[in-house]
């Protein structure tokens, strides 16, 4: 089968901290990646230091980061989803699998990544995991992708154990660091310091750079 | 946006008085106060495009800045503002910024509804 990777994920940044590697891993060797963000992060609460946005700029101004976040990654087909931040887990729990369904039936991925249901942290990050699971959970069992999930809770390792997918990225870190770089309204005060710590191969941030690890769903159904 | 100066700020208030408009008012901790810190509770409100007409709007405090606008049947107000703007689609936006530039409200005014 034709491999294709479909990240599925709610908020521009979300893929750069989380799946950047294996995105660039993916397109270097040719695979196509699709990539389905919910929203626009539009309620964040980062405007840039010095201030260069408000809440009614944000939206563009993160849409023109997101694009470039997935070309400094070779993404080439980005879905914007037009969901809005903050308000996934109110959204009809059917319809927000139905949009998803509708782009795992298209794509036809042989590789899914999203947040871990009830591992998120973020409400968007949860809403987003169970309803990519919710979409899954129609097709019959044996034509479910390969699902990676990415889980950032304290207590992931008592309640779900230890991830068993890691996958070594130092052959792209500077992949990864574009593209959180490409995140400025989000990412830029934490980079500033993360960046020379980064060149200088500072054991502290280096972990970003290394490894990215995922859960693989396992279906009790 | 720039830091609030009252009188500039309340003369664009004035200028929606009696006038049906829609509001957004948010206060946020973020989503991952609890989450960093236990202590912490996470705390959002959030609303946008809620029509009301207002009778009277005042800008107060010394900076931080409040401003409360006095409805037919009730009341609307915000602390903690710090900055502001008159954009071009004739919006009245404040917010208030935290010591690290993050937005912790957001309080605005537009005769039209916000985009969604």
């Amino acid at each position: 089968m034709r491999e294709h990777v479909l990240v599925i994920l709610p908020h521009p940044d979300d893929e750069a901290f989380g799946v950047a590697g294996l995105i660039a891993q993916k397109r270097k060797a040719g695979i196509p990646v699709t990539y389905a963000c919910g929203t626009l992060g539009e309620m964040g609460r980062n405007m840039g230091n010095p201030l260069f946005a408000n809440r009614e700029t944000l939206p563009e101004i993160r849409k023109k980061e997101l694009m470039d976040a997935c070309a400094a990654m070779d993404i080439q087909d980005l879905r914007m989803l037009g969901l809005r931040d903050k308000t996934l887990e109110f959204e009809d729990d059917e319809q927000l699998a139905d949009l998803f369904e509708t782009i795992i039936d298209e794509v036809k991925p042989t590789l899914i990544v999203t947040f871990y249901p009830g591992h998120g942290v973020h409400p968007d990050h949860d809403a987003c995991g169970a309803g990519v699971i919710r979409a899954l959970r129609r097709k019959p069992i044996e034509k479910r992708p390969i699902t990676y999930c990415m889980a950032i809770t304290k207590n992931r390792f008592e309640v779900i154990g230890e991830p068993d997918v890691q996958i070594n990225i130092t052959d792209v870190a500077d992949i990864k660091l574009n593209a959180l770089k490409a995140h400025r309204s989000q990412t830029e005060g934490m980079l500033k310091a993360m960046e020379e710590k980064f060149l200088n191969k500072d054991p502290e941030v280096m972990h970003w750079f290394e490894n990215e690890v995922y859960y693989t769903y396992k279906w009790n159904d | 946006m720039k830091r609030i100066v009252p009188e500039d700020v309340q003369a664009y208030l004035d200028t929606f008085l009696n006038k049906s408009v829609y509001i957004h008012l948010e206060t946020t901790t973020g989503s991952y106060s609890a989450h960093k810190d236990e202590k912490s509770m996470t705390v959002v409100a959030f609303i946008r495009n809620a029509k009301v007409k207002y009778q009277h709007a005042k800008i107060t405090g010394n900076g931080p800045y409040r401003i409360g606008l006095k409805l037919d049947e009730g009341w609307i107000y915000a602390e903690g503002l710090t900055d502001w703007v008159y954009n071009d689609h004739n919006q009245l936006l404040t917010a208030g910024h935290n010591s690290e530039g993050q937005l912790a409200i957001s309080f605005q005014i537009s005769e039209k509804p916000f985009h969604n």
